[in-house]
């Protein structure tokens, strides 16, 4: 949601052109041993265009001023998305997943005041370009999802919830609406990767802040015991925010179609009806979905259709 | 000079940093601190653990909100949403000011999450200028600008940085955060007087200052935040502040982040020079 560039004055002009070349330099890839690349994204010697616009200094030359903000680019947002995705590190390895976070930034560059949104469009790369999860293809899926979930649920937005009472005097099932918290994500998965990510977060340290500071290197973390890789298994998880923790809680099939029914603004009827033509021959079921949504409102799951 | 338009007149002493690892112990322990600085930009959020914690901070002592994000100095348009969400949380916090960044960090678009230099010409001051004035406009609080520490200088550039400050900050009629490690840092690295940046900046416009550690390399010096003050800072910060008068200072401290303790210990020697000065003010 921004203005409209407005037109701009040849001196502001200038200042755009300047921050441009700036920005093109800043966000190349780092070589394999960590430096600014000696090419610019044109061909041209990297040297003789950033001397065009950098002065050298007693020390540094144009080309190494500039190469500080290159490799701190690199490595704060390098750094964050290994804080954000460690599922996925873990399943392909830091050396791929390095590699793989530089191509989505190159394809993906932030379009966010804040490093939390780095991550959103990271499924989206990845079916595109599976090659960087083969073989673990629908797995890491599963885990990406998982993880940018975490990430929503852990500070997304959650409306005043309605109680159970407030529910059930809603009036007409056929009519009724009930909202679900923006911050809550149902996922199916074909990998129990619940199980999976919880062992790997155990394994590492609470994310950062942001604040202005910069790093001196990609930071080095201590890597534990090896986690067993998942094997394929449905399952049906809500990524749910209580008291300020994340959780991901599993469900049945028939309770993920309720509730994603209720997500997409069906009735409460229409979506229970969903889940009822799976369980038709389950005498208890109207007992079961009536302790899922008290457990559910419990929860704070439900609101107010905006 | 301490309470001035720029900090809504208002006297705050010595704060720091409220950051992540110091959460359960200000929570419990309840400390004693003039006030807290927050990084705007991570209770910029819709919910969640990050503005329960705020809530719970904001029942015992006074905030004030720092951004990292504004980039008042990029060529793309004001980002509206951005603009929003600050306002949002301004309200939440009451927080006397805001303050940002002299710098860009995005064109056409694209983020870089950096605090980047910008090239010291007429131009480019009038450009920040008139964005400071619609986000203070918008926002309906006093805008403070902060100095950044930088690696890289411009051809393009016409005048000092402490006079490209000056320029911004007189055509915005804005205040400045002024941050006394941060000039220490660009001195290094652009062999300059850091005493002479300290002494042609307008004193009657700072708001605020910040101090924090660096560390230096081989060939130049890095804003790290990740170490206890060092001495050429502190002899800055006491030249600064017979310029300026006492003034709300911050201690930023944030990498390999220490006990609580520790951070507030080193924050509170910035309050016996200001002590001090006003010894000797009443002396004189």
């Amino acid at each position: 949601m921004k203005q409209p560039l407005p037109e701009l004055s040849p001196g502001v002009k200038k200042l755009r052109a300047i921050q441009r070349a700036f920005a093109t330099g800043t966000m190349r890839p780092l070589t394999a041993d960590l430096r600014m690349q000696t090419k610019w994204a044109d061909g041209k010697p990297a040297r003789q265009v950033v001397a065009g616009f950098i002065k050298p200094n007693d020390r540094l030359s144009s080309f190494e001023r500039l190469e500080i903000y290159n490799k701190q680019y690199w490595f704060r947002l390098l750094d964050s998305l290994y804080e954000d995705f460690p599922g996925l590190r873990t399943l392909i390895g830091e050396k791929r997943f390095y590699d793989l976070s530089v191509a989505y930034l190159m394809k993906y560059p932030s379009n966010s005041h804040t490093l939390r949104d780095l991550g959103d469009r990271l499924e989206k790369f990845l079916k595109g370009e599976p090659r960087w999860i083969a073989p673990h293809r629908e797995l890491a899926l599963d885990i990406v999802r998982l993880e940018w979930a975490h990430i929503v649920a852990f500070d997304g937005e959650a409306l005043p919830p309605l109680e159970i009472d407030a529910l059930l005097d809603g009036g007409d099932p056929a009519k009724l609406r009930l909202g679900i918290q923006p911050c809550i994500t149902f996922l199916a998965c074909g990998y129990p990767v619940d199980d999976y990510v919880l062992a790997v977060r155990r394994r590492e340290e609470p994310r950062g802040e942001a604040s202005n500071a910069i790093s001196e290197r990609l930071k080095k973390r201590k890597t534990g015991k090896k986690i067993a890789q998942s094997k394929s298994e449905k399952i049906w998880l809500a990524v749910h925010r209580s008291d300020n923790g994340v959780y991901y809680k599993r469900l049945d099939p028939e309770a993920y179609l309720i509730c994603t029914a209720l997500r997409k603004g069906l009735p409460l009827q229409a979506a229970c009806e969903r889940a009822f033509r799976r369980r038709k021959m389950d005498p208890e079921f109207g007992a079961t979905l009536q302790k899922w949504f008290t457990q559910w409102a419990s929860f704070g799951w439900f609101c107010r259709v905006e | 000079m301490p309470a001035n338009r720029f900090n809504n007149f208002t006297n705050y002493g010595i704060g720091i940093g409220l950051r992540v690892p110091h959460y359960q112990h200000i929570l419990s322990q309840k400390p004693t601190v003039d006030w807290f600085e927050i990084i705007s930009e991570n209770f910029m959020v819709d919910g969640g653990r990050p503005l329960h914690v705020l809530d719970q901070i904001l029942e015992q002592y006074r905030v004030v909100q720092h951004g990292v994000a504004m980039y008042l100095g990029s060529t793309d348009g004001l980002n509206r949403d951005h603009l929003r969400k600050l306002k949002r949380l301004v309200k939440r916090t009451n927080t006397p000011w805001v303050s940002d960044h002299l710098c860009w960090g995005s064109v056409d678009g694209r983020y870089t999450h950096d605090l980047l230099p910008l090239p010291y010409t007429f131009a480019a001051a009038g450009h920040v200028a008139q964005r400071i004035r619609e986000v203070r406009d918008y926002l309906e609080v006093p805008v403070l600008v902060e100095n950044v520490s930088s690696y890289a200088e411009f051809h393009a550039s016409e005048m000092t940085e402490w006079e490209f400050l000056s320029e911004v900050v007189e055509k915005a009629d804005a205040g400045i955060l002024l941050d006394v490690n941060n000039i220490y840092v660009s001195s290094q690295n652009h062999n300059f007087n850091p005493y002479d940046y300290l002494n042609h900046i307008p004193h009657d416009r700072v708001g605020q200052i910040h101090i924090a550690g660096h560390s230096k390399f081989e060939k130049y010096i890095l804003d790290t935040h990740d170490h206890p003050v060092l001495d050429p800072v502190w002899k800055m910060y006491a030249h600064a502040t017979r310029l300026t008068g006492p003034t709300a200072t911050l201690l930023e401290w944030d990498d390999r982040i220490p006990s609580f303790d520790e951070v507030h210990r080193e924050a509170l020697k910035a309050g016996k020079f200001c002590e001090e000065l006003v010894r000797e003010t009443a002396v004189t």
